[in-house]
């Protein structure tokens, strides 16, 4: 379909502010009267505070406050505490100090007296599960904020005896499924290929971080944030500060990264409020380290991992059996190793599927949702897999994912209920890609060397959900005639907010230049979005903001009827009026806003939907009688999983001697439907791809296991790719002929497979360049490329965990 | 962890005279910068706390890369970036500039200087997190135990400490025989970059023969190598803002394709610079070529011992040099 605005370039409002420097993040802001905190972080991974000396420490010049863990309302379980006497891993913190000054607040820091008994911690998952292996929480070691309750499991001697050195023991699970029959499956495989590996946790290292103010007035909290969602942090802020979501006044208008760690709010964002609370509402900043933020700012889940994979000979998976177990760090985690099992039923669709997983707690800073949690790494492990099996079978590369990819549309399904795909073009995606790549020739050279390095190519897949349904849209038209979009889906820098936010215009006539976004906080009155993340923005919030513009459509087009007589259905809009079908009479928006006003009730939103979410009756009172409200919640129908899709190509050179891999070149094909806006989703399969390729090269996390303290905490120690890492050009498409039928415009997002796509073609084409050598490890560092081609044991053990 | 330096006295002498006399005045209390990207790292992790900071950053007498006449000096404050564009290094010692154009980062050469960069601290992460190791004055090296992370850390010269050079120039400075020119109360003396840099076996706690009230003040280059075949590579995780795995610096002065002398050094495999003498002595007077190189691999990593994770730089240590040698083919 032919649109005015979706699938054109344009300006995101908020983009000459962070050109110009004068976007203000959280630590940007000032009030009369701020006074600044700092935190003690446990220096060990596992304990418990026996006395704080905070007699002292209120005594040291300058300091006005100081906030224990027992006057913060703490977690149960594995939850994650904002200041705590039972510290689980090194960084936590402990207690807080404000002072007049940030140097002030330090220096108490240091001074503090803090007495701690260390308890015995464990950074291995498999040790923990061992039969008297550590538990890296007095309760238990296994546990997940997805339907695992803290508990213990422990796998028997024999479990571990019946692995042997090299292959992931397999004990009890906390959760498994299946479908079809496996061992038929097995039975009739041509080639199979089996693996254990191991997929490296990795921090998050936002570029801001998550630094916070706060100060209370009139019984309200307002906080200075750092959140990638808007709207969808305001209840959880609330709940950590033991007030009403409407007794939150949220500003955050910019968030300077998140990748899932800062998805909505987070423990260390209510600590300002809780310690200004304590000072009378007096302003309080939060100023976060790097450190700080390598300890706080969450991290992708480590995998230790089995799989079997059965191919028939055309390439087909007939059979996939798989087992994860999850580095879930210290606290409930995020629920990675579950996506393991959705993400290859996705990808690979096998005829018969199983999927056994545990998440085993650790002594290292707590996991989260990092850029396609789970899916990413799927797709770092099975690519390389899936071309070992071509090569068992002597088929191309790219012939066995096609033999596998879902495409054609609304095809394929996932997860053991075989739920259906709103529309799939992987397989569209692979054969455009290879075309536009020109794989067929460049993959006759590959494994070839020149000048002593080795030219190669490699084939990425990914997938992640992207989009859901059943949330709210709110746009306002005011007598001056302009559309005002409130959105509260947040501004993680992908610009969707205003991508999204076009299709109300688009739905209404609008010219682009005659509308404002409004976002940023809950005093733009805000609609209840979910947030910005799970690549759902793009899905969601065009159903959000299509819902809403059509209310207003609705209203428009009964106000004219109203105004010029007849009935609604005989007038339609046309240049920003109300017009009749035949011509003969019109009016502006402009005045059927001033109309709507003087009608209130449903039209200037004094009366809406009782199915709104709370937050979005808010939101509606607090612009209603100000202009024309569309205020509607997404009832279009869905039926099934939305899933965003990438395949990617790479070619590299790889030099044996030194281990350097150069990236030649890239091509990264997205299936996202519609395009709403080219320029954004060139700089998320741009971007996603080099982060893919920190994920698969350079990024460290590193524990020594006699300390349990981190190795590489800051940028140049954990080091994720610079823009000198990667060529300036990188390729990027859309599937031609895509459309997702269950989203009005045609649009699903893409914002996490552009990653994992990126990072398993690299990792194939590594893998190739070394004749086939798998590494069944990521990252795949310089080190082991040189210990590879030398013909070298790995330094590490082949299960081992933090030591890349 | 804290990100927040420690309050202390920052002086801004006017002159290499006027510093002296704060460094004597101060003593063991007094830190020398010019660029700090060495020294506010330790600041703002509160690991090293001096109380009198002394910024030699702008001491024009310092800066500058100059030819006088019998070597090119290169004041201790210029900066990386402009040592990468002199075009009088990059004519006659190309080695250096290139070296130079590796260090850390656009920005950080920018702002970093010659002498920080041969003067900086080792960067074994241990030591840098403020474990109290021997090189901090305890009586333990942490990075090297049966479960030590130390993929970074020494094949050669272990005496305890298991730290290596972080630097990119001080391996083409020991090619270049270069001198370090320090200060002390007004009065200069010379050393040999070779005996400027010292491993743990002489003293744990410094990484070279500067002592309190030293200042570097300028590095000299001699004519010895000028126009000589030379060769600059640095290994690491990226192509930029990261410290060497290995780099390898050669000089080499070569007829038809015998090479007549070498100087080879690398960096990143010892605390400090290691001279590849066996290397030197193989390739004096031989032709380059495929058994050349061969040779030179077998020599060029002999008697490393390997740690826990770092036994890649063995065969890493072989290939840069053999790749040295192939470039004066």
């Amino acid at each position: 379909m032919a649109y005015t605005l979706l699938g054109k370039d344009f300006t995101p409002p908020d983009l000459h502010a962070k050109v110009t420097g004068s976007a203000k993040y959280a630590e940007d802001f000032r009030a009369d009267g701020m006074v600044f905190l700092k935190i003690f972080a446990s220096p060990v991974p596992h304990g418990r505070v026996t006395s704080i000396d905070s007699e002292a420490v209120k005594r040291m010049p300058g300091v006005v406050g100081v906030l224990l863990a027992h006057e913060i309302k703490q977690p149960s379980d594995a939850g994650h505490a904002i200041l705590t006497d039972y510290p689980v891993f090194a960084g936590q913190p402990i207690f807080a100090v404000a002072a007049m000054t940030e140097q002030q607040a330090e220096d108490a820091i240091q001074a503090a007296t803090v007495a701690i008994d260390p308890l015995p911690f464990c950074i291995d998952p498999l040790e923990s599960l061992r039969p008297d292996g550590p538990n890296a929480n007095v309760g238990g070691n296994v546990a997940n904020r997805k339907d695992v309750p803290l508990q213990e499991i422990k796998w028997t001697g024999k479990d571990f005896a019946k692995a042997g050195d090299d292959t992931l023991p397999m004990g009890q699970p906390a959760q498994e499924w299946s479908y079809g029959d496996l061992e038929a499956g097995f039975a009739k495989a041509a080639a199979v290929v089996e693996e254990s590996f191991v997929s490296a946790a990795n921090a998050h290292h936002a570029m801001e971080p998550r630094s916070c103010a706060a100060y209370w007035e009139n019984g309200k909290c307002h906080v200075w944030g750092s959140t990638q969602s808007s709207s969808f942090a305001v209840p959880s802020l609330a709940k950590y500060v033991g007030i009403s979501p409407a007794d939150v006044v949220l500003v955050s208008e910019y968030c300077g990264g998140g990748f899932g760690g800062k998805a909505y709010s987070y423990p260390l964002m209510a600590l300002p409020a809780l310690m200004s609370k304590k000072l009378n509402g007096r302003p309080v900043m939060m100023r976060v380290s790097r450190d700080e933020e390598f300890y706080n700012g969450s991290a992708r889940a480590g995998f230790q991992g089995w799989v079997k994979i059965g191919f028939a000979g055309d390439g087909r998976v007939v059979a996939l059996d798989s087992y994860i177990v999850q580095d879930n760090g210290s606290t409930t985690g995020f629920w990675d190793f579950q996506n393991f099992g959705m993400a290859a039923s996705v990808v690979l669709q096998p005829e018969a599927m199983r999927f056994r997983g545990i998440p085993v707690l650790t002594n290292t800073p707590p996991k989260g949702a990092q850029r396609g949690p789970g899916e990413n790494q799927t797709a770092n492990i099975l690519e390389p897999l899936l071309d070992k099996g071509a090569r068992a079978l002597g088929i191309d590369r790219l012939a066995i994912r096609l033999a596998n990819a879902p495409g054609g549309g609304p095809n394929g399904a996932i997860g053991p209920d075989r739920l259906p795909l709103t529309s799939a073009y992987l397989r569209e995606a692979l054969e455009q890609g290879a075309a536009a790549f020109d794989y067929s020739q460049r993959v006759k050279r590959s494994g070839r060397q020149r000048n002593g390095k080795v030219r190669s190519v490699g084939i990425g897949q990914a997938y992640h959900a992207a989009g859901y349904n059943g949330w709210d849209g709110m746009v306002r038209i005011t007598p001056d005639g302009k559309l005002h979009i409130h959105t509260g889906v947040g501004n993680l820098g992908t610009y969707s907010y205003a991508a999204t936010s076009r299709v109300a215009a688009e739905v209404l006539g609008y010219d682009w230049s005659n509308t404002v976004i409004e976002r940023g906080g809950t005093l733009k009155a805000m609609p209840f979005n979910i947030g910005q993340f799970g690549s759902n923005t793009s899905f969601t919030m065009t159903r959000t903001n299509y819902a809403a513009a059509m209310d207003a459509r609705q209203k428009l087009l009964e106000i004219g009827a109203m105004m010029l007589g007849g009935a609604a259905d005989d007038y339609e809009l046309r240049n920003e009026r109300v017009v009749a079908r035949d011509g003969s009479a019109s009016i502006t928006f402009a005045q059927a806003a001033e109309k709507a006003i003087a009608l209130g009730g449903k039209y200037a939103g004094h009366d809406v939907d009782p199915e709104l979410r709370e937050l979005t009756k808010a939101a509606a009172q607090m612009i209603a009688g100000t202009g024309l409200i569309g205020v509607a919640k997404d009832k279009l129908p869905k039926n099934g999983i939305v899933p965003a899709l990438v395949a990617a190509f790479i070619e590299i050179e790889l030099d044996p001697e030194t281990g350097k891999v150069d990236i030649v070149d890239y091509l990264g094909i997205a299936d996202v439907g519609q395009v709403l806006h080219p320029q954004g989703l060139d700089a998320q399969i741009r971007g996603g791809a080099v982060m893919g390729f920190g994920l698969a090269a350079t990024e460290r996390y590193i524990y020594d296991p006699a300390y349990a303290r981190p190795n590489a905490k800051g940028y140049y120690q954990a080091k994720p790719p610079t823009y000198l890492d990667v060529p300036a050009e990188l390729a990027t498409l859309a599937v031609e002929g895509a459309h997702d039928p269950q989203n009005p415009v045609g649009a699903k997002g893409i914002g996490e497979p552009v990653q994992g796509a990126a990072s398993a073609a690299y990792l194939s084409a590594v893998s190739d360049a070394l004749g086939g050598y798998t590494f069944n490890r990521v990252p795949v560092v310089a080190d082991m490329i040189i210990n590879a081609a030398a013909n070298l044991p790995q330094s590490h053990l082949p299960l081992q965990t933090n030591c890349q | 962890m804290t990100d927040y330096m420690h309050a202390f006295d920052l002086y801004v002498p006017a002159s290499l005279e006027d510093a002296a006399r704060l460094l004597e005045e101060h003593g063991e209390n007094a830190w020398i910068v010019a660029g700090g990207k060495d020294s506010f790292d330790w600041f703002k992790d509160r690991h090293k706390q001096p109380q009198a900071v002394v910024d030699i950053g702008g001491l024009q007498e310092l800066h500058g890369i100059r030819d006088h006449g019998s070597h090119i000096a290169i004041g201790a404050t210029t900066t990386l970036t402009e040592m990468e564009e002199s075009e009088l290094l990059g004519e006659h010692f190309p080695v250096l500039t290139q070296a130079a154009a590796q260090v850390a980062s656009p920005q950080i050469r920018n702002a970093g200087t010659i002498g920080g960069n041969v003067s900086q601290d080792t960067r074994c992460t241990y030591y840098r997190d403020g474990f109290p190791c021997y090189r901090a004055g305890g009586n333990a090296c942490y990075a090297n135990t049966p479960t030590a992370m130390n993929r970074e850390h020494a094949l050669f010269g272990v005496s305890r400490c298991v730290a290596v050079t972080p630097s990119d120039t001080a391996p083409a400075l020991v090619a270049l025989e270069a001198e370090m020119v320090i200060s002390r109360n007004g009065t200069l003396r010379t050393v040999p970059s070779e005996e400027y840099f010292v491993g743990p076996d002489t003293d744990i706690t410094r990484m070279t023969v500067l002592e309190a009230g030293d200042i570097l003040v300028e590095v000299r280059i001699p004519w010895t190598w000028a126009g000589a075949r030379s060769y600059f590579e640095k290994v690491a995780d990226r192509q930029t803002w990261d410290f060497a795995l290995v780099n390898i610096a050669l000089v080499a002065k070569t007829e038809d394709n015998r090479v007549a002398d070498a100087r080879i050094a690398c960096g990143g495999v010892q605390c400090t610079p290691r001279r590849l003498i066996e290397v030197e002595d193989l390739v004096k007077g031989e032709t380059v070529g495929p058994d050349l190189e061969t040779l030179a691999k077998r020599v060029a990593a002999r008697g490393a011992r390997a740690l826990n994770y770092n036994q890649f730089k063995i065969p890493l240590v072989e290939n840069l040099t053999a790749r040295a040698v192939r470039s004066l083919a």
